[in-house]
């Protein structure tokens, strides 16, 4: 399928694999943060690489415990079950301002154009939109403003530390 | 006041290009009204009974003349000749087209104006003291404070989804006239036992289906802490506020339901991480925006309250009840504050026309240094006003029927939309406030009543703050009749209550019946000429008024 990551299109087959579903022989898959605390050793010998899912009602807590282990997932996928549910801008903002996450962190679920600008800025770099909505046009969001008031992830500046204004 | 640079500039004008594109795409079928309305209402568009309403944000209430005539403009060309100044210091327009926004928020840009975040779950329009910057009583204008939230809110990436819209108010005067209490936010001005400035937060206030009055969460942190502050607060609601049931969704519920010690220790942890990050302000960016709030250059001139005294007594009697009840004190020897009113019979509170903005601005530049403030009371505050002025502005007012001087008296209602327009309501309050003004119009009898104030909202939601009126009036739907709950002993101020509904709901016919026989109760129980209807409610307390109220039913 494709995704948006680092503000291109690109094809990509990591593979969301749900709580009731056995682990697949082979391949990148994406578990919940309950599956990946509760199947540690199985995930640990799986012929591929493992990423965490984080539903939006989930806390950070166990998933920031261990910092050597953050550091080596390579995605976590922040679900937005709607495009109203806000409270993953504030998980993204977190894993890469405070545990230094430098992975991919990953949008999935109602993911849709005009929420993108908002996401990056929280530290989000990879996108799963919406099915059916278009991808390639979607590109155009992240250029739509060339000025932010405020400090975040892209920036921890804000606007009155980065220029000046008088 | 505020003047924008190529920065601000800058956000406004992509704002507008980015929302020109968004309703093409909404027009053209890309996206669905579902998903085009969190977009829309983060502009500031509604979808009414009617029609689109437009939201057009004025930050803390202020307007130079040049935005009143372009808010006329608009009024003449997009709508029908009117606007309407709402509670929250914004001006709301009922009949936009879909399709003629995108041009609105363009004329809107070219004088330093949008509609952002008016509406949606986010942090909305920063509102103040209506009196900022003149009042007497004013440790400090709290005007700078209010744009450094502006701009720090707008487009915050990690606060546009919230689990409901969030305001904040702040004030920098002793009296609190900008109901902190009743925020999810209040931020006032004080003093630390050191002598030092800075500012009290409060967190959890607010109206709606369950009022709350806000408690301070924190008693005193330094200026340049605002925002790391605000951000730990907007952080904490934005992981834990309640995203299961939307009437349970505001900062309130969250605060009552952690209660306020565990709420305050969470906010206190997080900003702990954050207090000395870059979100400190700089000494240098609190004295540019302060810059722009510097008291503008008065006259010289006497101080001569024997001439406002007299006035009050002038043979033109109109003149004199307006000099009584619209004048109000200024810091500056020789100046007032002059308030015009809303609330004339016929025209529902609030309500402008396209002509009277535009005379507005002539009388505000020639009298009121070019600024003018909306209140939160729907009436508009001439902030500079030479008092030697004022027999010739009362006249200028008189001719564009801005005169009435019943403000804080009974007729100075406040009233939201209600079943005339709004999708919410379930029963229609502009009628009832109409009803009153007509019933009213003895300003004899006005002044003899005193200081008033009734507020009307069409549905729990509480647009009309009915929960902080003196006397409040709730539209209820009563098996498919409009019904009206009569609630006393509210206020939004210092002495801030939530008033008590006072027993079985009044038809549309009775209700203007039932405020009069609360006030004649009042006249009847009063100690003497001096005491207001609320402390008189205080002292008497609910019983005689229900008594009179349900006496024959």
């Amino acid at each position: 399928m494709q995704i948006i990551k680092n503000r291109q299109l690109t094809s990509d087959d990591w593979r969301h694999v749900q709580d009731a579903e056995a682990l697949p022989a082979a391949g990148d898959v994406i578990v919940s943060l309950a599956r990946w605390q509760s199947e540690h050793d199985v995930l640990a010998g799986h012929d591929g690489q493992v990423g965490v899912r984080l539903a939006s009602s989930d806390e950070l807590g166990p998933l920031v415990a261990d910092p050597a282990a953050l550091a080596k997932i390579p995605v976590i996928a922040l679900e937005f079950p709607k495009f109203t549910d806000g409270r993953a801008y504030t998980k993204a903002r977190l894993l890469r301002e405070r545990y230094a996450y430098t992975g991919e962190l990953r949008a999935v679920g109602y993911v849709l154009r005009d929420q993108l600008f908002y996401m990056e800025r929280c530290g989000i770099n990879a996108f799963e939109l919406k099915p059916g909505k278009p991808i390639e046009s979607a590109l155009e969001a992240f250029a739509e403003y060339s000025v932010t008031y405020q400090g975040a992830a892209d920036d921890p500046r804000p606007l009155f530390r980065r220029v000046d204004r008088r | 006041m505020y003047v924008y640079d190529e920065y601000d500039q800058r956000v406004v004008a992509e704002r507008v290009a980015q929302f020109k594109h968004q309703v093409q795409r909404r027009i053209d079928g890309e996206i669905t009204e579902d998903e085009f309305k969190p977009i829309r209402l983060q502009n500031g568009l509604y979808m009414q009974l009617h029609a689109y309403m437009l939201r057009v944000a004025i930050p803390y209430g202020l307007l130079s003349t040049k935005q009143l005539r372009m808010l006329g403009h608009i009024a003449r060309v997009y709508d029908r000749g009117y606007g309407h100044f709402s509670t929250r210091q914004n001006i709301q327009y009922n009949w936009p087209k879909l399709e003629e926004v995108p041009n609105i928020l363009d004329d809107l840009a070219s004088v330093e104006m949008h509609a952002i975040q008016t509406s949606g779950n986010c942090i909305r329009n920063v509102t103040s003291d209506h009196l900022a910057g003149v009042a007497r009583d004013e440790l400090e204008d709290p005007r700078p404070y209010c744009e450094l939230i502006r701009q720090w809110s707008t487009f915050h990436p990690e606060f546009a989804f919230l689990p409901r819209k969030f305001k904040i108010a702040v004030t920098g005067a002793t009296t609190d006239r900008a109901a902190v209490r009743f925020h999810d936010i209040g931020v006032r001005i004080v003093l630390n036992e050191a002598g030092e400035r800075g500012f009290e937060i409060i967190a959890g206030g607010g109206m709606g289906r369950t009022p709350h009055v806000g408690p301070v969460i924190r008693s005193f942190l330094p200026y340049p802490h605002l925002l790391s502050y605000l951000e730990a607060i907007l952080r904490v609601y934005n992981q834990y506020g309640r995203r299961d049931n939307k009437f349970k969704a505001r900062i309130k519920i969250l605060v009552s339901e952690l209660g306020v010690d565990e709420f305050r220790s969470r906010v206190e942890e997080e900003w702990e991480q954050i207090r000395d990050s870059a979100l400190l302000l700089t000494e240098a960016e609190l004295d540019r925006v302060r810059h722009f709030f510097t008291p503008p250059t008065y006259e010289t001139l006497p101080e001569d309250p024997n001439a406002l005294a007299a006035a009050t007594l002038s043979s033109n009697r109109a003149y004199g009840h307006f000099v009584r009840n619209n004048v109000k004190p200024h810091k500056q020897a020789g100046y007032c504050a002059v308030m015009i009113s809303l609330k004339v019979p016929g025209i529902p509170p609030g309500d402008v026309s396209d002509t009277q903005m535009d005379a507005l601005a002539d009388i505000v530049d020639e009298y009121s240094l070019g600024e003018l403030v909306v209140t939160h009371n729907q009436n508009l505050c001439l902030p500079h006003v030479r008092q030697r002025d004022l027999p010739a502005l009362f006249e200028r007012l008189q001719a564009w029927d801005f005169a009435a001087a019943n403000i804080d008296k009974v007729t100075d209602t406040i009233s939201c939309p209600g079943l005339d327009y709004c999708s919410l309501a379930n029963a229609r309050s502009i009628p009832v406030a109409l009803a009153i003004t007509d019933r009213y119009q003895d300003i004899d009898y006005l002044e003899d009543i005193g200081e008033v104030s009734i507020k009307i909202s069409g549905c729990i939601n509480a647009c009309g703050h009915h929960h902080v009126g003196h006397i409040g009036i709730l539209g209820i739907d009563k098996q498919g009749v409009e019904a009206y709950q009569l609630m006393l002993g509210g206020s939004p101020s210092d002495d801030a209550s939530i008033g008590k509904v006072i027993g079985p709901a009044f038809s549309r016919e009775e209700i203007v019946d039932a405020v009069d026989t609360v006030l004649k109760t009042y006249l009847s129980l009063r100690s003497s000429d001096d005491e207001r209807f609320i402390d008189c409610y205080r002292r008497t307390g609910f019983q005689p008024f229900k008594d009179a109220l349900y006496a024959n039913h």
